[in-house]
């Protein structure tokens, strides 16, 4: 099971048309169970390559401690199938660099079921963040950092002025 | 060593050595959300060197590994500026550190990503994003600090004064650099001093805080002359690695 580092690789644009797409893409992300790793876009292909199945994914930060973990969910939820573990290779490619922008309106959707506020839309790529940062229990807008880092790499810490309650917010990128 | 593997190095051996620093003060800090910051911020800087060194690994004749990088050189082979050994000090100390570190860094990366080396502009066009994150933090901490109480103000002049030495290494460059950016590879140092002066001058008058004049400066970390500092960094970082060689999780 060769885990192939930082290819640049991103896999063919009708890669999601795999038969194991659907395999790969329920992946749950170990940080953020709810939410599979399709869902938060660093699932970038998956394709057939010289007869053995490559698994190409994004980390969402350089120093991203689940990424390790991912790949080892990814082998083994496509060895349940049957593929040998010596036909499957997890590619991790860099560029393009993952945005937040990325995360699918299901995974956005995913997020707030879960308390988590999702990130704001970034403007072409820009810093400019368009819209509010709304309290995932109660909706308003009235919300206020308490910590520009939180749990986890991708996540801040916020408070809600209005139901006072705190929740994490996944930081723009 | 070629050019483009110690130029790698380079970039690399800042952010390990940084990171290390950073990870020094988890659960030390003076607030619980400034102790997840700095976790944060290692890991960050952390990430970033496990990329760079895995780039490294593959471009070595003597094929060492991440760890063989990390874990396995001694301070005359380590090839980071001097400013990311200096000592945490007190609060405004490595704040002061990390804003110098962030201002050099945002515009690195960014004419990085430009590098006509694919996997050096894949690694900055990611590592870009968490140094502008940083420079946010950084920045508005320097601010507070320089406005904050007369302590906080002369503590953060103090640290300023004490690190500002430290900085022109930051932008050191030898036959490395001249080679790799003839070839579009590296960044021309003196292209992004201008972007940094510009940052450290806003931000400072920001907060108050004078400017020390031009003076000495301490040069040598990109050609493994560190100050005693260093020395002190690396046992507690290579420990564990070569008590056990080949220790894995």
């Amino acid at each position: 099971m060769p885990i192939v580092r930082d290819t640049g690789d991103t896999g063919s644009q009708d890669a999601n048309a795999h038969e194991l797409w659907p395999v790969v893409a329920a992946v749950p992300d170990p940080e953020m169970p709810p939410l599979t790793i399709a869902d938060l876009g660093i699932l970038r292909s998956v394709d057939d390559v010289d007869g053995r199945l490559v698994v190409t994914i994004t980390p969402t930060y350089s120093g991203c401690p689940a990424v390790e973990y991912i790949e080892q969910l990814i082998v083994e939820a496509v060895t349940e199938t049957g593929v040998p573990a010596d036909g499957i290779e997890v590619r991790r490619a860099l560029a393009p660099a993952w945005s937040t922008d990325w995360i699918t309106p299901e995974g956005r959707e995913k997020l707030e079921m879960s308390g988590i506020s999702p990130p704001r839309t970034l403007l072409d790529g820009t810093p400019v963040r368009i819209g509010l940062i709304a309290c995932p229990q109660c909706g308003s807008t009235n919300t206020a950092e308490i910590s520009r880092f939180g749990s986890t790499a991708c996540k801040a810490l916020y408070r809600c002025n209005d139901c006072t309650e705190p929740f994490d917010h996944v930081k723009e990128l | 060593m070629s050019a483009l593997l110690t130029y790698v190095l380079r970039l690399a051996d800042d952010n390990i050595i940084l990171g290390q620093r950073l990870g020094e003060l988890i659960a030390k800090m003076p607030e619980l959300e400034e102790d997840i910051a700095v976790a944060n911020l290692a890991l960050d800087h952390i990430g970033q060197a496990r990329n760079l060194y895995q780039y490294a690994s593959e471009l070595d004749p003597d094929d060492r590994s991440e760890d063989d990088f990390a874990m396995l050189r001694d301070e005359r082979e380590f090839l980071n500026a001097v400013l990311v050994e200096q000592p945490n000090g007190d609060f405004a100390h490595t704040m002061v550190r990390q804003f110098f570190v962030d201002a050099y860094q945002v515009p690195l990366y960014q004419a990085l990503s430009e590098s006509t080396d694919e996997r050096l502009a894949a690694i900055a066009a990611k590592a870009v994003k968490e140094a502008s994150y940083h420079r946010d933090h950084s920045s508005s901490w320097i601010v507070t600090l320089g406005n904050g109480t007369s302590e906080s103000h002369q503590r953060t002049q103090a640290a300023v004064d004490a690190l500002w030495i430290f900085t022109a290494d930051l932008f050191a460059a030898d036959a490395v650099e001249d080679e790799l950016v003839a070839e579009g590879v590296a960044v021309d140092p003196s292209l992004i001093r201008p972007a940094f002066d510009a940052t450290v001058a806003e931000v400072m008058a920001d907060a108050n805080i004078t400017m020390p004049a031009d003076s000495y400066q301490r040069l040598g970390g990109r050609t493994g002359f560190h100050t005693e500092h260093l020395g002190h960094v690396l046992p507690e970082m290579q420990l564990l690695y070569r008590s056990h060689p080949g220790v894995t999780w």
